[in-house]
């Protein structure tokens, strides 16, 4: 049994953590949500030139090998900063998802991009229509004399307004809900018929509502075979679960020692008001919230790494594992989100202090690939239904 | 036991009916939902005017002053009304706050010169009792008052003032004497704002908007004749109100009307095909707030019944604001799961139109800002406090 992480990922880990707390401050933060991108390109290549963004690739692409617990070493620390630039976007999410392709051209191409950090990308997936389920896909791509069209609309694509390339989810057949029948294409921002909208999002990052108009794209461009693309989506999802989890799991940690901290220095009559037992109680929930959730995090670590050594043991473990603790850090991270908050009083309203900012981001992360109850059902159907 | 109301109190609600059906038109609502500029100061304190001039503007004010001379019953129903019409409440400081101290406490001159022009929503007010280091422990506020020739001179600084932006006036809380008990030397003061040596600072809030200040002092000259009753018992006539001030925080109505118009909109939002209001755990969500407000609206009314009967809001009405702001709460949290992705867009040009979703930006602002409401009017700990030590006797 061992918990820790490896001389090399705590090295990757201190690597972030310096990072964030030399060159990230909150004022520097604020002032590349302030300007015109929104993010700072030179940290992208200075996250290139440290290897992060090579972390989950393999070797074969320049990448450093690295597992999902590698991942989560980063992640966890770019949580602490609340890093704007768009790591889960391009490297967990888009570089994920290329990463289970079995398109060689595509790998070979992009991969290596993504590296040297001269490719940004994003997913498109979700839908008007649509809520947490993937699989409700209306966009089509039709097939037409040299491959396909692709027609829909797409919504709070994250990052899509600094990505040069998207991987689009659309119908190549079946209906609306059907699982089989989605593929998955390769599509460049700037491809003619894409036209892209995009806006801020509460947490300092942007999202685009980006709609397809005839879009021509060849056999070439698809990542899988036609039809297939949720067996790499559902490749992918524990990692991006556990990847975005951990990244909460850095803003939890933080947001309890800001306050736990505060209430050390904030006096009211007379004393300290840590010395208040009810807040104390409370203090305490929050901390042991947060030990939950990372424990439910080295649960899902220790079943992905069990998966990836072997994989016929099946991944219903795994998939039981990550939606416990997706479900676990969306409630937990609210609580402890409220509490940090409620404790601070009239100055946890306020847009100056960092925490409301932490808020927000843990907030945004509830409800990307699903809110606590989507996967607790998730988890309850996983459990319960062959009983 | 019943609540059955009699033939003139359902005369008298279809009255209040009719009259909100008319007035407050979707102009109106429209311009104060808008947001906190200017355009919301002339949208409410239009409808206020409209309130004045019918003469309902002051239900809670003694007859005498203006007030409505309604029964508690009478004062109930309007109330429900307004919160089924959606119609936002007066705002509190001038009306439901000053006032009462000042035809409570005041001088003669103090009620005729300031209540006529609360009433008609002439003057705007503002509270200023927090400080920085005063907030909870409000007896340590340290803003002082020095008495020389007819005059206080005010020096210091009070913090979280909502709405000081607009405010003609400020009523405060400020020390003029230092050696004794510190609830002992705070005296009760009314400011013009417009006086030499008050400004504002905005404090932006996290739901993006600006409501909060900071109001500074320094050397304000403020005539002898704007302090409310004696000097050095201020704490006195605060305290007076407080529980007053509590019991608006039920707030039953309005969470009534939030909790109709969250089924409406889980409707409307679907997921794999299905209506949100038609799963099973979304309606267990649902119902477990609307269970919690079905017994909160009938400990209103026991408080209600107890005050019609002579009593006076005690300790209890601390229980209507922990259990009115954690309802409230849970109803944001509830619209912002129901938001799901759109919650976190922020409105640019044109992404709510394209977005859909339509109340998924409000939800977010007022989950941020509905934060505050378990902080401010005595926090929601310092209520719990309140019952430990003056209900269970702890
Ligand atoms: C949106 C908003 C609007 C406001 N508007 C106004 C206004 O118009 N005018 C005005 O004067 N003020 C206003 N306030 C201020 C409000 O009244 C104070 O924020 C409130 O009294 C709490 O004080 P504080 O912020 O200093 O927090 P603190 O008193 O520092 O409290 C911090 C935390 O400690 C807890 N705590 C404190 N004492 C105890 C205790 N004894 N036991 C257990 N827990 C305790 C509190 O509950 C809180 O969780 C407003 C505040 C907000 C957020």
């Amino acid at each position: 049994m061992n918990f820790e992480f490896s001389e090399e990922q705590v090295m990757i880990k201190d690597s972030v953590a310096r990072f964030v707390r030399d060159e990230y401050d909150f004022d520097t933060r604020r002032k590349i949500i302030d300007s015109e991108e929104g993010i700072n390109r030179d940290f992208w290549t200075m996250f290139a030139e440290l290897g992060w963004l090579s972390v989950p690739f393999e070797e074969q692409y320049g990448g450093f090998g690295g597992s999902v617990e590698d991942l989560v070493a980063v992640m966890e620390e770019l949580g602490k900063g609340i890093v704007v630039e768009p790591y889960v976007s391009t490297v967990v999410i888009f570089g994920g998802l290329l990463s289970a392709a079995t398109n060689a051209d595509l790998k070979s191409t992009y991969i290596p991009k993504i590296i040297d950090g001269s490719c940004l990308g994003s997913f498109a997936f979700l839908e008007p229509q649509s809520r947490f389920e993937i699989a409700d896909i209306a966009t089509s791509a039709t097939v037409g004399k040299d491959g396909y069209a692709i027609n829909g609309t797409k919504t709070v694509v994250f990052n899509g307004a600094s990505a040069d390339s998207l991987i689009v989810a659309a119908r190549t057949s079946g209906e609306q809900f059907d699982r089989d029948g989605i593929s998955l294409f390769m599509v460049a921002a700037d491809a003619p018929g894409v036209s892209i909208h995009s806006y801020k999002t509460m947490d300092g990052q942007s999202a685009s509502t980006i709609s397809f108009n005839d879009v021509l794209v060849t056999e070439s461009q698809l990542l899988g075979a036609a039809g297939q693309g949720m067996e790499i989506v559902d490749q992918v999802m524990p990692n991006i679960l556990l990847a975005l989890s951990a990244e909460a799991l850095g803003i939890m940690a933080t947001l309890n020692a800001i306050t736990v901290d505060y209430t050390k220095t904030r006096q009211q009559f007379g004393t300290p008001i840590s010395s208040f037992q009810a807040l104390q109680h409370r203090m305490v929930d929050t901390f042991m919230a947060c030990e939950q959730s990372k424990s439910l995090l080295y649960r899902g670590l220790c079943d992905a790494n069990k998966v990836a050594v072997d994989p016929s043991v099946g991944t219903a473990e795994l998939l039981k594992s990550v939606h416990a603790l997706k479900a676990t850090v969306a409630k937990y991270g609210k609580l402890i989100g409220e509490e940090a908050i409620q404790i601070h009083g009239g100055i946890g309203i306020t847009d100056e202090l960092n925490i409301g900012h932490y808020v927000k981001r843990l907030m945004t992360i509830n409800v990307t690939f699903g809110d606590a109850d989507f996967h607790q059902k998730k988890f309850n159907q996983l459990s319960y239904s062959s009983l | 036991m019943d609540i059955n109301f009699s033939a003139q109190d359902l005369e008298f609600r279809d009255e209040v009916r009719a009259f909100f059906a008319s007035e407050y038109d979707a102009k109106v609502a429209e311009s104060l939902s808008s947001g906190q500029g200017e355009d919301y100061k002339e949208a409410i304190v239009a409808w206020q005017k409209k309130l004045h001039a019918k003469g309902w503007i002051a239900p809670g004010w003694p007859k005498e002053y203006g007030g409505t001379g309604w029964s508690v019953t009478q004062k109930f129903i309007y109330e429900t009304e307004r919160g089924a019409a959606g119609i936002p409440d007066v705002v509190p400081f001038g009306l439901k706050m000053v006032a009462p101290v000042i035809y409570t406490f005041g001088s003669e001159e103090q009620k005729a010169k300031f209540l006529p022009r609360i009433l008609s929503s002439e003057d705007w007010w503002c509270q200023g009792y927090s400080e920085p280091g005063a907030g909870s422990d409000l007896a340590a506020l340290n803003t002082t008052a020095e008495y020389a020739g007819d005059n206080y001179i005010v020096n210091g600084r009070k913090i979280w003032t909502t709405f000081a932006q607009f405010a003609d006036w400020i009523f405060c809380l400020v020390r003029t004497s230092k050696d004794v008990r510190k609830q002992q030397g705070i005296s009760f003061l009314l400011i013009d704002m417009n006086t030499p040596g008050v400004s504002v600072k905005p404090i932006p809030t996290i739901d993006g908007k600006h409501s909060l200040n900071e109001v500074l002092f320094e050397d304000a000259l403020v005539p002898r004749e704007n302090l409310i009753g004696e000097q050095d018992k201020g704490w006195t006539y605060a305290k007076a109100l407080l529980a007053h001030e509590r019991t608006g925080m039920a707030e039953v109505a309005d969470s009534k009307r939030m909790l109709a118009n969250l089924k409406q909109r889980a409707a409307a939002e679907v997921n794999g095909g299905q209506p949100m209001i038609a799963d099973p755990v979304f309606q267990m969500r649902l119902s477990d707030i609307e269970m919690q407000l079905m017994a909160l609206e009938y400990t209103e009314l026991r408080v209600f019944a107890s005050m019609a009967a002579g009593g006076m809001p005690g300790p209890e009405s601390s229980l209507l604001k922990i259990k009115g702001t954690e309802i409230s709460q849970s109803i944001h949290e509830l619209q912002l799961q129901l938001a799901a992705y759109y919650g976190g867009a922020l409105q640019g040009d044109l992404s709510n139109q394209q977005l859909g979703h339509e109340f998924a930006a409000e939800a977010r602002k007022s989950y941020m800002y509905g934060r505050a409401a378990s902080i401010y009017g005595g926090s929601n700990e310092v209520q719990r406090n309140v019952i430990a030590k003056a209900v269970l006797g702890l």
